[in-house]
């Protein structure tokens, strides 16, 4: 269950808490409420600066809100000590818009990370990992690092990433961007397979006819502010 | 079988291996702990030497017996100098009491008299020499002056009372420069280090925030950091404290004599060693060590400070 309470993020509070100006050039959220069961699927859709990404930080525990509140997971992340979000966040996959590969570490390595701070025994993840990057087609790619990767081989191993721990909540930001249609299909498909597992999948595209392909509830932004959920 | 192999060694996710300022930070550490072992040497040579003028300083008297063939009393023939030493004798708390011989008492005087004295045609009367070793405390020396002044008037008693609460003195300040200049050592070193955790930390802060994200726990990211700081600090450690024993024992040799320590027979590098206290023989063992946890208490205090401000 994901649930937000009058939610908020003030960019510009939070640069001035934080002291990163950087932060305060970007869109915030204005007073979010909202409900999302246990196992639901939602587009998350808005124009370029609407706060698509803003609220998917939020719900990744990127960013905490400057005014009311969000539960995760049934979890209440401003109850949690750090250790606690820490565990929390394994229970969460995330698709970066800009993948967040690691350079340094091979496509294998990288989807592994997530099993590797679990703990799992390295028989599994090698049988796990193996698998997943065979299904989406990098099984020759194993050892490449992303810099040897085309932007489409990337993406995917940032999806084998987040999925690779059958997270209880997938959040995606324009996971379909770099891939083509065929691609693009195949993998909505891997996201359609978990959520009818149980997993909570949460998707921000703008592509319209993957949106209307795929029909699930929605929530809109504008400016911030949530204006269709439904 | 090449996948296999990667998916089995522990890959480094944060990058540490693959930094590139190593090896400053074991030549840095390496250059604390050299200064450090000079200065823990100095501590070591100081205590040692100290001890030993100390023991023999602190416990000795002397007792000069003026004219000291001359008898004790009119018809006696027991001279003044023997009254004195059997009286010295009869003390309890005093042991090794010895009338210097002529030769002796020449050999210490020599530097001032030449070989007059020894020859015989020196013109000036010498007083008698007397050695002991016991209780120095002021009480007992002025009551053995009052006993002897009875039985030689004129006797004196000299303690090394003196020259050991000078020994004392310098030998505590030597020591308090060791300590400050091993405190200083230590917070460069750790200001070294702390640097360069924060360094480390701002090259790989995309990767520390990724790997954040995916739900690494704030020891899951410091830990691994402070392993690596504490290796290259360990590493420079050792280094610095072999590189400062060549130099230990060049100067240790050079203090021998002043120490007046009595050395192994034989020579060569084998026997320099073998005279060398443990403690030094220890010390790159122990400036690693030591190096090795500021490297690893610094490391893991700043990467849990600079992790406070993810979220």
């Amino acid at each position: 269950m994901i649930r937000f309470f009058n939610a908020g993020l003030d960019y510009q509070r939070l640069a001035g808490e934080r002291r990163s100006p950087g932060d305060a050039d970007h869109t915030g959220l204005i007073d979010l409420s909202f409900t999302i069961e246990s196992g639901g699927f939602r587009w998350l859709t808005g124009a370029s600066g609407a706060g698509k990404t803003t609220l998917l930080k939020l719900m990744y525990l990127a960013l905490p809100p400057t005014s009311g509140r969000i539960e995760l997971l049934d979890s209440d992340p401003a109850r949690l000590d750090r250790a606690g979000r820490a565990l929390l966040r394994r229970r969460i996959g995330v698709v970066y818009q800009d993948f967040r590969l690691l350079n340094h570490l091979s496509a294998f390595d990288n989807v592994a990370l997530p099993l590797r701070l679990a703990r799992r025994k390295e028989t599994q993840i090698h049988a796990d990992v193996t698998e997943l990057l065979r299904w989406v087609g990098l099984a020759d790619r194993l050892a490449h690092r992303p810099e040897e990767l085309s932007g489409g081989e990337q993406q995917r191993v940032a999806i084998c990433r987040a999925v690779v721990g059958r997270p209880s909540l997938l959040l995606a930001d324009e996971p379909t961007g770099n891939l083509d249609d065929e691609q693009a299909v195949r993998l909505l498909h891997l996201f359609m397979s978990l959520n009818q597992l149980g997993t909570t999948v949460i998707i921000a595209s703008h592509n319209l006819s993957l949106i209307e392909r795929y029909r699930a509830p929605v929530l809109e932004l504008q400016h911030g502010r949530l204006v269709y959920h439904g | 079988m090449a996948n296999q192999r990667r998916s089995r060694a522990r890959p480094d996710p944060i990058g540490l291996r693959a930094a590139t300022h190593d090896r400053l930070l074991i030549a840095v550490v390496a250059a604390m702990s050299f200064l450090a072992a000079l200065a823990m040497a100095g501590n070591v040579a100081t205590s040692t030497l100290a001890a030993h003028w100390l023991g023999g300083a602190r416990h000795v008297l002397t007792i000069e017996v003026p004219d000291p063939g001359a008898s004790v009393q009119a018809a006696s023939r027991i001279t003044r100098l023997d009254a004195v030493l059997t009286a010295l004798r009869q003390q309890p708390a005093l042991s090794g009491v010895r009338a210097l011989s002529p030769a002796e008492l020449g050999h210490l005087l020599k530097p001032w008299l030449g070989d007059a004295r020894t020859s015989g045609d020196a013109g000036i009367a010498l007083p008698g020499v007397i050695m002991a070793q016991g209780d120095t405390h002021p009480h007992a020396v002025a009551a053995l002056r009052q006993e002897l002044d009875q039985i030689a008037p004129g006797a004196l008693v000299e303690t090394g009372g003196g020259l050991a609460a000078r020994l004392t003195t310098l030998t505590e300040s030597l020591q308090a420069s060791a300590a400050a200049i091993l405190l200083i050592v230590a917070a460069v070193a750790a200001s070294v280090v702390g640097v360069s955790v924060r360094a480390g930390l701002a090259q790989r802060r995309e990767a520390i925030d990724i790997i954040h994200g995916l739900g690494a726990r704030d020891r899951d990211i410091a830990s691994p950091f402070a392993r690596e700081i504490a290796r290259q600090a360990g590493l420079g450690g050792l280094l610095g404290g072999l590189a400062a024993l060549p130099v230990l024992l060049w100067l240790g040799r050079l203090a021998a004599g002043f120490a007046l320590v009595p050395h192994s027979a034989a020579h060569g590098v084998g026997a320099m060693l073998a005279d060398m206290p443990t403690l030094l023989w220890a010390g790159p063992v122990v400036l690693m060590l030591v190096a090795a946890l500021i490297g690893w208490v610094v490391a893991q205090t700043t990467v849990l400070g600079w992790l406070r401000h993810l979220a």
